[in-house]
Formats: C-alpha cells, structure tokens, sequence
C-alpha cells in the first residue's frame, strides 16, 4: 500500500536515522560510547531545565485546565459559551509557538511591555514557563473536556439520593474516576511541553536551557561536543517521550472504560 | 388482558409511609411540565405513573425525589413537609433507567455506598450489602464490576443499593424501559414481590401500559402534567374515565354511532353508555377489542355486521383479527382456537358485547382514526 | 510545535438531556463558579493578545494610531512570499492527507480490518516522536530531496506526518458514525464500482469529518515552525521570526500573528457550527 511506502520513509526511516546514528561513532561502527553523553553534566543541565518547565507548566496547566474544562462542560452543550472556549482553545493550543511568544513579548516585556514590565519576564523557568502555561491550559481543556463530560449524570443524582453532599460525590466518585484521565492528560501536557521548540526559541534563542535547544545549536554549530551530539539528544528524548506517551495509552484506556 | 393488583402475599413487614403530593407545578421556561399535580400514596402502596413522553410523570419523580425544586406545590411524606428538604436528606431509594452503577467500584461496593455515606462500620455495611444482594438473588456477583455483568442484573443491583438505606420511599424511574422484553417481565414481578415483601411506598413511572397494569395497586395515568386518572388497573382498564386513557390503555376500536337516550347505537347494535349524559347526536364509540366476537358467516346475507377479514395477527395465545364491515373497520380480539377457522379473507359475522362505552370528545368529522 | 489536540472531531456532543432541572441552590451556585472562572479565564488568555493587537495598531511614536502595521504586511519584503508558501503548503498537505488517508481507512474497514490496530499506532505515532527528533533524522533525507527539487514546498512530505494524527482521529470518527459497511454493500449491490462507493457515497456522509480533518491539518501547516525553520526554509512563522530578529518589536510581526490566530479561530468557530446543526438534524 501506497501508504505504507511513504509513512516508512517520512517517519520511521528518520526515526531510525536518529537513532542508528546516535550509536555510531565518527568512523562509522557500532559504537555506544557516546550515549555516554547523556550522562554530562552539561547535557544533564539541559534535561533538567526541559523537565522543570515542562513539569511546572503540565501541572499547573492540568489543574488551570481542569477547572475550566469543568466550568465548560457544565454548560449548555449547543451554547455560545462552549464553542468559544473550544474554538479558542483549539486555535491557542496549535498556535504556541513564535505567535504566542510575539504576544507576551508585547504585553510583559521588559522593555516593551504593553501591560506591564515584568523583570522576570526572561527568566528561567518563570517567563517562558507562563508562556507555555498560556498554551498548555487549552490544550487540557481539549484533552480533558471529554472525560469530564462522560461523567453520567445519573451518578451525581444517584450520590445525592443515597445521601451524600457534593463533597462525598467529588470524594468517592468524581475525583475517582477522573483520576487515570486527569493523570494521562498531565502526562499528555509534559510531553508536549518537552517537545516544543518554537515557543522557547522565539522568546530567547541565545542561551539553550532545554533539549530542544540544544538540538538545534548542535546540529547547527560544525563544532559539537561529538558530531552526534544531535542525535544522541534527540534519542534520549524520544526515549523519554515514548515512555510517558505509553503511560497516557494506558491510562486512556482505562479512562476510556468507565467514562464512555 | 389480565391485571393483579394485590397477591397473596403475607402481611408487609415494615409498614410504610403515606406520601402526599399536592399542587405540584413545574416549569422549564415557557414549557409547563407539571400543571398542578395531586397524588397520595397509601402506605405501602405501589402507584404507576404511567403516560406518553413529555406527560411530566418523570418530572413528578424527580421532584419527590428532590432533584428538582418545584415551582409550586408541596411535598408530605410521614406527615413532614420535606418540599423544601434538599435530595440528599430525603431517604428515599431510586432506581433510575440506566447507567447509575458507579463503574470504578464492585457490585458489593455499589450496593454498599449509601451506608459508607453514613458511615456504617465495614463489617456492618458488606454484611448488609450480601442481605441486599441476596434479596435480589445477585450474591454471586458480589465482586463483580458493572461492566461484566447485564442489564437485567445491573437493575436488580441498582434495587440492592436503593433498598439497602432502608428508604422510607422507593422510587423507580422507567427501571425496565431498557432492557429486554423477557428480562423485563422476570424484573417486573421480582420488583413487585421485593416491595410487597417489604411492604415499602413505592412510586413507578413508566410509558408501558402493560407494565403498568401488571405492577401497581393503582394507576396514574398523566397527560400534560396533569393526571387524567387515578385508579387500580382493572377499573382504569374497562372504566376508562377520558377517551385519552381509553385510548392509551390498551386498543381501542373507534366506531361511529349514533347516541340517543343514554345508549349508543353502533352498526345496529345498541351499547349503553359510561356517562348517560351525553348529549344526543352523532358520536364515535371506543370499544375494546376482546368485546367484539366472531363467526364464520359465510354465506350470510350483507348487514352492518357483516365483514370481511382483511388481517390476522397472531398473538400466541389469542388473535387479533381486522374485519372490514365496508364502512368500517374493527379489531376483535379471541382464542387462537377460534380464530383458527377465519383466515384473511373469510367472511365474519360480528357482535359485540353490550359492555358500557366511553365515546369519544372528537366528533365523527373523519371516521377513521 | 506539535501541540496534541485530542480529538478530531471537537469534542463529541455531550449526553443530550431531556429538559433536565437541578436544585436551585446547587443551580446557583454552579452558575457564580463558571461565571468567575469564565471570566479570569477570559481576561487571562485575552490579555497577550489585546497587547499584540494594540501593538499592531501602534504608530511611529508611542500612543498614536496607525494601521501601517497592517499595510506593511504586503510590503515587507519575504513576508508575502512566506504566507503564499505556507497558503500553498496548507492547501497541498491537506490534498495529500485525504488522497492518502481516505481511500485507505475505508478500505481497512471494509476489508483488511486486523490492519485497523497496527494502522492507527503508526498514524498515532508522530504524536510521540517531537517534530525536533524528526528533522534531525530528516535532514539527509532532505538532503537527496533537494538534488531534484529546492523549494520550501516540498516541506509538505513531512507536514502531511505530522498531520497524521489529527486527521486520522477526525476521519476515524467520521468514519464510526456512518455504517461504512451497510452503505457500501448496499451501493455494491445496486451495481456501483468502488470509486463510485468511495466519491458519491461515503465521502458525503462524512463531509463534515474531512472538513475537521482539513482544518485541524491547516491549523499545523500555518503554526508549524520547527522543522521549516532547521531545514532552512521559510514559512510563515520561520519569516516571523526572522523578522522578529532583525526588528525586535516590528509591528508587522503582530499584524500577521493577529491575523493568522483570528483566521484560525474563525475556521474553527464555523465549524463547530457546521457540525453540530448536522448532527441535530440527523438525530
């Protein structure tokens, strides 16, 4: 099938590119000394500052985010308000990238700040970590929404008959059973967060805090640290980002089976 | 057609609780869902609801219920006014259509939950959990999960769970509407014995008359937020007290005739009226279909009950026939065994039974229905 | 920036309720919860965006009102080209994503459906492989690309992957709502060919689908910076930025990016009106 021809080259053949370079030393052999990489204190650095801002920001986005998709889905389904919020959150999420940081650019800069001057508007992870709290909340709503809304209501009534109030309800069947989808969609947030490049570079490209980064100047500089570096970056976090995202298919599904 | 309304059964252990609704009156909007409801339950009563969609019987429930605040009207139950009680403090069970098992938690579990709301010891609340359980015969399923078992099952451990608080009231919102039509009759007459045997007020909404008839004490039958009729099945059955409820109960042949003095006269026959005050005049008649008999009437000669069969439904036990008497059409309903004989296309002589008639508020402008 | 959007489809319509009431206190208070969370909401992700489009509107000194940022979008030089480029590139992804996609599901449901589970992993797989990996393996694929053909259209290769998710999970729900199998034996048997079944009788039933799938996939091409950027071809963002480094706070740079977000909200806001009279009027 046509499909599978072009698939095989445009994904799994770069995929495996990455990786089978990753393993290779200068001379071409199998080689996975440089995987050693992975264990420097600089490269370290950069795994650290990828995982701080991405977990800050999925956390506090899932929560954020948690919140208003409840306040959306207990709306009118066919309402104004839905379609907004979901219009929006749909557009904000896709859009990150160069767009949004124009934007915070504009309204907090430091030295253009429309709104206001935020001095830490160019710290690590403070500036760029609300930026990308600013996309990671849509992106939950989108997520998340569903879940909230395979919440039957006939759970709730049958709460409140047996006696119990809206906490009891939040307590021993709300929260219970939007755990695995709250938690897989957190996990949905990290990832994403680990994987953006666009949003960070357009805020500050000078200094590489997170992997991504550091992708792009190692591939761009003819003076690496080894002349995989690239690569072998780019395997550990594929490493990373396939166990999380084997996490949220877990979850998913059981998600899935209680709330459809 | 047959209806039980009380079994033989030994006398209720608990005896339950009086239930008064009085005036009660909901709006969503511009559309008026209940328009001054009154109803009062008997202890230990089982009353049915019954009615198409959007007649407000569901309404009516959830408002008892307190899921729903009404805008007028109120709520007795014991001899308290609980209309302005929130749901939770109501202790009443309810039993909703569907999908109302907690999917996260086991049979056990689920049944159990009222009384960890109220905070009832482990021991003490799996305990009476099995009771439940075993009540509704479902004690091998104690650690199931909803999703392994069937609906049928689901429902009986949805009744597990409303009973085990030991409600004062039983509420059940069209409990059977979604399952099959064999689970559905077993379900029926388990719930049926169920409340009996705990002698608990129950109120059953349903938009199946058969259910109906065959569960409750008395029937409601409701149209548009009001209740046309308030009786036990038999008499809502042959004394229907509107053509509505005649017409919802059961089939009805819709017959033009003419009324003069207190009878109407149908195709020749003349049949005493329900109401002996209707006016003299051109009426249609609603007559039952087990009061119209037939026999073979080949070779009789053409006369008003004289017809053709242009149908013939088989029923299992009884048939039901449509016979053409050219300027109308009737069903009769009879034995297979008689029917046997008149296949479609054989020639029938009618009766039909002197039983008193309701005639119907339309005039005869159109004569088919 | 590969963000994930869940669905396809925008979210699946809630359990429709009989006109269903609920206390008042519980009603009210409800109510006063959404009210404040629409509105810090509101204010929060409005906000940037009030300060971009202001900025857009800024004249030559600080305070006054001037559209040149607006009129400068044609005259700045690349810029134009760029939103072509990415215009083209949306339209030609899209195509490519259909022609690829639809044929294909179809015809796994109907015939090969042990595939479906392998089909969909490999369709769901670029969700997990960051688009910044992806390029780095890319690039002497691209290499070879070049000999024949150097354009930043041919960006459309690997932007038709990375749509892949999105699209299948719009077709795919598409697909589940319409009976394919039924629909297609029965045109089969009113003596219609395949391509036939495919063009007048599948795709209409699911127009609405590929019309989510389209749009989901054009949101991507016009965001879509990373792998246009370190392949050294400029699309629409990579020019923003390029300009952004040249002139930090260049109005145009915000004109573009208003307009750009505002067009995109507008498709999906029309939308979610699309489909959800269909869905009315079928239920």
């Amino acid at each position: 099938m046509p499909f599978l021809g072009y698939v095989g080259v445009f994904l799994l053949l770069p995929t495996g590119i990455v990786i089978w370079d990753a393993v290779r030393n200068p001379a071409g052999q199998f080689d996975l000394s440089s995987l050693k990489l992975l264990f420097n204190p600089d490269v370290r650095s950069f795994f650290t500052g990828s995982i701080e801002l991405s977990a800050v920001s999925s956390v506090t986005g899932a929560i954020l985010g948690a919140l208003l998709a409840y306040a959306v889905a207990s709306g009118n389904p066919d309402g104004v308000v839905r379609r907004l919020y979901l219009a929006g959150s749909g557009v904000l999420a896709q859009f990150g990238g160069v767009t949004l940081a124009f934007a915070f650019n504009a309204a907090i800069g430091p030295s253009t700040g429309f709104l206001f001057h935020a001095d830490w508007y160019y710290n690590f992870p403070g500036g760029i970590g609300l930026i990308y709290i600013y996309f990671q909340i849509p992106l939950m709503v989108l997520v998340f929404l569903p879940a909230i809304d395979g919440l039957k209501i006939q759970w709730r009534e049958a709460t409140e008959n047996l006696g119990g109030s809206t906490w009891q309800y939040w307590r021993h069947v709300g929260f219970p059973l939007l755990a695995p989808a709250f938690i897989g969609a957190t996990l949905l947030l990290f990832a994403n967060a680990l994987s953006a490049y666009a949003t960070i570079q357009a805020w500050e490209n000078q200094i590489a805090y997170t992997v991504p980064q550091q992708i792009y100047i190692s591939i761009n500089s003819e003076v690496g640290l080894a002349s995989n570096e690239g690569d072998v970056l780019a395997l550990g976090m594929v490493v990373f980002v396939a166990i999380i995202m084997v996490g949220y298919a877990l979850l998913q599904r059981r998600a899935a089976r209680w709330l459809r | 057609m047959t209806s039980s309304a009380a079994e033989t059964y030994a006398p209720p252990a608990r005896a339950g609780v009086e239930v008064r609704l009085e005036g009660l009156r909901r709006a969503y909007g511009q559309v008026v869902a209940l328009d001054g409801v009154d109803l009062t339950l008997q202890p230990g009563e089982l009353v049915a609801l019954l009615g198409p969609s959007g007649c407000g019987k569901t309404t009516t429930l959830r408002l008892l219920a307190g899921l729903e605040d009404a805008d007028g009207g109120t709520i007795t139950v014991a001899g308290r006014d609980i209309s302005k009680l929130p749901a939770s403090k109501r202790d009443m069970g309810m039993v909703f259509q569907a999908y109302s098992l907690f999917p996260h938690m086991t049979v056990r579990q689920n049944v159990a939950f009222g009384l960890r709301l109220r905070r009832v010891s482990k021991e003490a609340r799996d305990r009476r959990a099995l009771e439940m359980l075993e009540l509704v015969g479902l004690s091998e399923q104690a650690d199931r999960y909803a999703s392994q078992i069937s609906g049928g099952q689901q429902q009986r451990v949805a009744l597990a769970r409303a009973l085990a608080i030991e409600p004062k009231v039983l509420l059940l919102d069209e409990p059977l509407s979604a399952l099959d039509a064999k689970v559905r009759g077993q379900l029926r007459d388990q719930i049926r014995r169920i409340q009996l045997e705990l002698g608990i007020t129950t109120l059953f909404v349903t938009h199946d008359q058969e259910e109906a008839l065959a569960i409750a004490d008395r029937v409601g039958v409701m149209r548009e937020g009001r209740i046309e009729q308030l009786a036990p099945p038999t008499e809502v059955y042959s004394r229907p007290a509107s053509s509505f409820v005649a017409e919802f109960v059961g089939l009805t042949n819709r017959l033009p005739g003419e009324v003069r003095n207190g009878r109407v006269s149908v195709q020749g026959c003349e049949l005493p009226l329900m109401d002996s005050t209707v006016p003299d005049g051109p009426a249609i008649a609603l007559v039952r279909p087990e009061a119209v008999t037939l026999a073979s009437g080949a070779g009789q000669e053409s006369g008003p009950l004289v017809g053709t069969v242009i149908a013939a439904t088989f029923l299992g036990a009884t048939s039901r026939l449509t016979v053409d008497l050219g300027s109308t059409t009737v069903m009769a309903q009879l034995p297979t065994s008689d029917a046997a004989a008149l296949t479609a296309g054989s020639q029938v002589t009618l009766t039909i039974r002197p039983d008193p008639v309701l005639v119907s508020a339309d005039k005869v402008a159109a004569s088919e229905s | 920036m590969a963000a994930i959007t869940s669905l396809g489809e925008s979210a699946p319509a809630p359990q429709t309720a009989r006109p269903r009431g609920m206390q008042i206190g519980r009603r009210r208070r409800l109510n006063l919860f959404r009210y404040v969370t629409f509105t810090i909401f509101g204010l929060f992700f409005f906000l940037p965006l009030f300060a971009m489009v202001r900025f857009s509107l800024e004249g030559k000194q600080a305070g006054t009102f001037s559209l040149s940022a607006w009129t400068q979008i044609g005259s700045t030089p690349g810029l134009v080209s760029a939103i072509e480029i990415t215009l083209e590139l949306a339209v030609i992804t899209c195509a490519v994503v259909l022609v690829l996609l639809v044929p294909t599901m179809i015809w796994i449901r109907l015939r090969v459906q042990w595939i479906s589970r392998i089909f969909e992993f490999l369709c769901l797989l670029p969700l997990t492989i960051p688009a910044i990996v992806l390029v780095v393996g890319l690039q002497p694929i691209y290499n070879k690309i070049e000999h024949y053909n150097v354009s930043a259209l041919q960006l459309f290769w690997v932007y038709v992957i990375l749509a892949l998710p999105y699209a299948y999970r719009s077709l795919s729900a598409g697909l589940t709502a319409i009976d394919v199998t039924t629909l297609s034996e029965a045109a089969r048997s009113l003596g219609a060919s395949w391509a036939t079944v495919i063009l007048r009788v599948i795709v209409p039933n699911m127009w609405q689908a590929i019309l989510n799938a389209m749009l989901l996939t054009s949101a991507l091409v016009l965001g879509e910076f990373t792998i246009a950027e370190i392949l050294n071809d400029v699309n629409l963002q990579v020019a923003l930025f390029n300009i952004s480094r040249a002139t930090a706070n260049a109005g145009v740079l915000f004109s573009t990016s208003t307009a750009a977000l505002l067009f995109a909200f507008a498709l999906l806001l029309i939308l979610s009106y699309v489909g959800r009279r269909r869905r009315r009027g079928r239920a």
